[in-house]
């Protein structure tokens, strides 16, 4: 039973200093000093440097929804339709979900490690030391670039995944070209594209905002980074999906 | 803010009219059950400076975070350069560490940056100090501690001593009044310990900073405690020191979070209190 109280205890702890930081951190967002440099480094790192495995991780889930669907479909005589599944699925759902994912993998762990790096070694308290803010010079540039630079790479994602869809269709199914594409537009409602772009700006938060709250927490020296960095990976993971179906919700409630 | 109280300015150890620098008044800090400081107070004098003696866990380094504001404490007063700065918020400690420095543990270079990022690092980031005045800082500062020709190299590829002279560079290059030194020579060979204790001399002595030292290296201690730098002709000396100069260098031994003894390198020596005379062994 104490074994019980303490995780609680723990768990309320972790979820009173991150909401702290959450706060920490939007204040320091809408006032100076703002570190312009350490933003635009970031958008790059979250960014570009993502852009690899988004477009592939985008590409298969498209391509193997497209052969999945196609014979279920078949058994139905609908096969013409894969293009309304392949774009309903990722626009609304697989496309955010696993681009946020995958960048749990890339960008949280990373964050994580790097930040926790910087702790166990006194960085953070040198930077603290040198009158610098480190929520100013850390979190907010990271955050910032994390919640842009989301919904950039589902969208990237979910164009290569129809594309990935158009190609198996076109070469596995025998769906025509231009039946796959109009099936896929007509799959579309404009409410699903609002809810494909708008979901990753809550995910992309989720999957920074935990990079930085593990990884400024970090003790323990090298072993404690490795701690740090499963930890931010397992929870920001958790969080995606539980996140994904709350703002589901709220979107649904304002979108439809 | 309050400015310290005359009752706390202690016995009159500095020169006359100083005020401290640095004021601890009955702190204690503890994180859940362990005690990490248990009443602690002392005073240090402008120019001065302090050595904290004690074993692995006595609670050495926590001073200087607390001098520092990087922790709060549980309970008692402290004041840096006359600003009571225990109950002060993140960003009102900001500027109070205008005019203090830190040398961490092993140094706590940041290590995605150039030795010459590093050491102008506040004044790039935190000053509006044009850019050919910080590199103009940034040479003398490295020219001061004999590594002007590393600027551009990253932390990685120096010796641990140069790594720890570069961060006394790093601290003292926005000319602050204390600078806090946590076991400065702690790993590294006695030689290169020696010119570490050789630029925290010249940058009291020469630059007029006061020093609070944590360490649990005895042999550098003395060495800083009993030794002077003069400038000279052909640059800057180290030698032993004058008796009133000896004199301006305290050492205090905690043990268990608590101080056992405070006084002069002549007074540590000859104690015959049983721990003192254990730990000096």
């Amino acid at each position: 039973m104490s074994g019980v109280v303490e995780w609680l205890k723990g768990a309320l702890l972790e979820l009173q200093e991150y909401t702290r930081l959450a706060g920490a951190t939007a204040r320091a967002a809408v006032t100076r000093p703002f570190y312009w440099h350490d933003f635009v480094e970031q958008l790059d790192a979250i960014g570009i440097g993502s852009m690899t495995v988004v477009v592939l991780t985008g590409l298969f889930t498209g391509a193997v929804l497209a052969l999945q669907s196609g014979f279920t479909l078949d058994q139905f005589g609908a096969r013409p339709f894969v293009g309304r599944l392949v774009s309903a699925s990722m626009i609304k759902e697989l496309g955010p979900v696993l681009t946020a994912l995958m960048l749990v993998g890339r960008v949280s762990s990373g964050i994580a490690a790097e930040l926790g790096s910087m702790a166990v070694t006194d960085q953070i308290n040198a930077l603290r030391a040198l009158g610098t803010d480190p929520v100013r010079k850390l979190v907010v540039p990271r955050v910032l670039a994390g919640i842009l630079m989301t919904p950039v790479l589902t969208v990237v994602a979910n164009a290569v995944g129809l594309i990935g869809g158009w190609a198996v269709s076109v070469q596995n199914l025998r769906v025509p070209s231009g039946l796959y594409w109009s099936s896929v537009v007509d799959g579309l409602f404009m409410e699903d594209v609002w809810m494909g772009v708008l979901k990753p700006f809550f995910l992309g938060f989720i999957i920074v905002t935990v990079g930085c709250h593990v990884g400024l927490r970090t003790r323990g020296g090298t072993a404690g980074v490795g701690r740090a960095t499963t930890k931010a990976v397992v929870t920001a993971s958790v969080g995606v999906i539980a996140m994904d179906f709350f703002a589901t919700q709220l979107l649904l409630s304002l979108l439809f | 803010m309050d400015t310290v109280p005359d009752v706390l300015r202690g016995p009159a150890k500095g020169r006359p009219g100083d005020e401290p620098v640095v004021v601890f008044d009955d702190v204690h800090l503890a994180f859940d059950d362990k005690v990490i400081l248990e009443g602690i107070s002392f005073q240090v004098y402008p120019g001065f400076t302090k050595v904290f003696l004690g074993a692995s866990g006595a609670g050495k380094s926590t001073i200087l975070k607390l001098a520092l504001g990087l922790l709060a404490p549980d309970s008692g007063r402290i004041w840096v350069h006359g600003v009571q700065i225990d109950r002060m918020s993140e960003q009102e400690l900001l500027s109070v560490r205008d005019s203090t420095g830190m040398v961490f543990q092993e140094g706590a270079l940041f290590d995605s940056l150039t030795v010459g990022e590093n050491v102008g690092f506040k004044l790039y980031e935190e000053t509006d100090m044009p850019l050919d005045q910080v590199r103009r800082r940034v040479e003398e500062v490295l020219g001061f501690v004999d590594l002007g020709e590393h600027v551009d190299k990253m932390p990685s590829e120096l010796s641990g001593g140069q790594r720890r002279r570069v961060a006394i560079a790093r601290a003292m290059a926005f000319k602050p009044r204390l600078l806090l030194y946590d076991e400065p020579t702690t790993g590294l060979d006695p030689m290169t310990a020696l010119t570490v204790d050789a630029e925290i001399i010249k940058l009291r002595d020469l630059e007029g900073v006061t020093s609070v030292l944590v360490t649990h290296q005895l042999r550098d201690a003395f060495y800083i405690a009993t030794n002077a730098a003069t400038r000279t002709a052909t640059g800057h000396a180290v030698s032993p020191a004058a008796r009133p100069k000896v004199e301006e260098a305290d050492f205090v031994m905690l043990r268990d979070g608590r101080i056992v003894f405070e006084g002069s390198a002549d007074e540590l020596r000859a104690s015959t209190d049983p721990y003192l005379r254990e730990f000096l062994s």
